[in-house]
């Protein structure tokens, strides 16, 4: 098991360290940098200024050792500083992270508590007509993109209350921090939800054709009792590695989900910073989504072993 | 995995005549929502083919005196606020919407497909060289990387295409190389090896026909999320650019602006874009449950 761990660390690192390394230079594919840019809207152009501004950002040193900079800085927390606040990167993402984790949360949960009910009854009456119902049902969910499912809300509380329920860092009542975290949050889960509930159905179907579930059907065990104690639980097994896929399905979800309410979280931030052509805080924010995916994929990975005694990472 | 023969398993699952179209007529029965899905994704293409026909105006011909008009008989979806006619800018979406679907579907599939076989086929430090950058590639959800890579490459229709098919080449991929390392220690291989076969006409003419089924499941998966994917990059601004009729473009972050008052603008493309994910979704479902029906649900 120590070893399996260590070897994962050691991949995860390596995998990260190759994220890192094609995203520096894939932002600085495209010819022309921030300064072209700058001066471009700016309207004149001065050499010298030119020159001056690129030493001061440091883009006029070889890609190695810009990218070199990043990384050292990175490994001592200095993140750079974003070219269009001028402030230091960390203090620009860091107090975003809250908002988009609460939502993200809120979104996980959401997803679950829907998405494992409805799969679970939807394979127990396979064939069915709720079955099939609700299989269109996480299809469609599927298909909704989540900024329209955003605006269809924003047009319906407009229709019903004739108002836009509008982004509050601190919420005063209760309706109010619904109104900021939970409406989005369901936005974003709806999608997931219809994952989650796709996964918990092949999942428990598989489950469900198993010899084990036949003896406790022979024995006389209730339908709810084989259903919810015998087949559910080793049914929930796989719908917990969702949880690892979910995390970049989210990711995506959360930026078109923030950018129509105008939630001034990451995923936002992330969105603007690519239309500042603001790189240091580009490249700072995709490293901090890739950390998330792989933890999370090698959380799930962790969970599995405690979750099931058959397996054991041995080798 | 064994190329699944159609016939017998049309038979097993009692069809009378397995030729031409009542195999078609007995699948359709069968797949209730593939037929649906498969309907959905005609129209859907036959509308990109004759947009000119269908469409009453030009997509782009912008009519200040008739801007942000009600849907009424002149104009069915009415018009945004530059006066275009919503319709037309729809039926004329599809086309756009089709070409980065299939476009990008079809190049991160054919890339895919040749790494995968390559990696799977050579085994070695190739092999070990090509996991690690899928594994990069992996790490970042679909939009990220999109999103990134449009931001670099710039917006237009071909660089989108490109931006959504590299981050679909390692799944394609994945799915390529297993397939062929359980191929390759198959006896037909060694066969073939045996009469003197030269190995890239062994990878091309047996191992990979033999890949063919998984790897069209997945293609049809992955269509419903190049195009749901586009929409999303062209509703932030970093798609397909203006004034192209693009279903994510009209939905762009000013449609909140007109939530208020225009929400026929926020509700057409959206249903668009819906039906056309909707449809490959269904399609490619039916199609998991005929091809690999192992992965039946």
């Amino acid at each position: 098991m120590f070893a399996y761990l260590v070897r994962r660390l050691f991949l995860m690192l390596v995998t990260l360290f190759g994220i890192s390394i094609v995203i520096f230079f894939l932002l600085r594919i495209v010819p022309g940098n921030i300064v072209d840019i700058l001066f471009a809207a700016a309207g004149y152009v001065d050499p010298a200024d030119k020159v001056d501004l690129e030493k001061q950002l440091g883009i006029d040193q070889p890609l190695v050792v810009q990218y070199l900079h990043w990384i050292g800085g990175l490994l001592h927390g200095d993140l750079g500083y974003s070219y269009v606040s001028e402030k230091p990167a960390l203090q620009e993402i860091l107090p975003r992270i809250p908002i988009t984790a609460r939502l993200a949360g809120l979104a996980l949960l959401f997803s679950a508590s829907i998405g494992i009910p409805l799969g679970v009854i939807s394979a127990v009456k396979q064939g069915s007509r709720i079955d099939y119902a609700l299989r269109v049902v996480s299809l469609s969910g599927l298909s909704l993109p989540s900024f329209w499912l955003g605006l269809l809300v924003l047009t319906a509380s407009v229709a019903m209350f004739g108002q836009m329920p509008i982004f509050n860092p601190n919420p005063q009542s209760l309706g109010e921090a619904f109104a900021t975290y939970c409406i989005p949050a369901m936005v974003v889960g709806f999608r997931s939800s219809a994952l989650t509930m796709r996964i918990t159905r092949s999942s428990m179907l598989e489950v469900l054709r198993q010899d084990y579930i036949r003896t406790a059907r022979a024995k006389g065990a209730s339908d709810a009792a084989v259903n919810y104690h015998h087949a559910l639980k080793n049914a929930i097994l796989p719908v917990i590695t969702v949880i690892g896929i979910e995390a970049a399905f989210l990711i995506g979800g959360l930026i078109v989900t923030e950018t129509v309410f105008n939630i001034p979280g990451v995923a936002r931030f992330l969105v603007e910073a690519i239309r500042w052509r603001d790189y240091p805080i580009v490249q700072n924010l995709v490293m901090l989504i890739a950390v998330v995916v792989v933890s999370a994929n090698f959380i799930v990975d962790m969970l599995y072993a405690v979750f099931d005694p058959r397996i054991r990472y041995t080798d | 995995m064994a190329a699944i023969d159609f016939d017998v398993e049309l038979r097993r699952a009692g069809a009378h005549a397995t030729g031409g179209w009542r195999r078609v007529l007995f699948l359709a029965q069968r797949h209730v929502l593939g037929a649906a899905g498969l309907t959905i994704m005609t129209v859907f293409v036959l509308t990109a083919i004759f947009a000119d026909f269908i469409a009453r105006y030009d997509p782009l011909s912008v009519d200040a005196a008739h801007a942000l008009a009600r849907p009424s008989l002149a104009h069915w979806m009415g018009t945004d606020s530059f006066g275009r006619d919503v319709f037309s800018r729809i039926i004329h979406g599809a086309r756009i919407s089709l070409a980065v679907g299939l476009g990008s579907t079809a190049l991160g599939g054919s890339i895919g497909v040749i790494v995968g076989l390559t990696s799977g086929y050579l085994a070695g430090w190739v092999d070990l060289v090509f996991q690690r950058v899928s594994d990069v590639l992996q790490a970042l959800p679909l939009l990220v990387l999109a999103l990134v890579m449009t931001a670099a490459l710039g917006p237009s229709l071909p660089n989108v295409i490109l931006a959504i098919a590299i981050p679909l080449i390692p799944t394609v991929a994945r799915v390529t190389r297993a397939n062929t390392l359980a191929l390759r220690e198959q006896p037909f291989v060694e066969a073939a090896k045996s009469i003197g076969m030269s190995e890239v006409r062994i990878a091309l003419r047996h191992v990979l026909p033999n890949t063919l089924a998984p790897l069209i499941v997945l293609a049809t998966a992955q269509l419903g999320s190049t195009i749901l994917t586009e929409a999303s990059l062209s509703f932030l601004g970093l798609g397909i650019p203006e004034p192209y009729p693009s279903w994510g473009r009209m939905l762009s972050e000013s449609a909140a602006e007109y939530v208020r008052t225009a929400p026929w603008l926020v509700i057409f493309p959206g249903i668009a874009i819906s039906l056309a994910v909707f449809g490959a979704n269904l399609f490619g479902d039916a199609l998991r449950d005929i091809l690999d029906p192992r992965q039946r649900g």
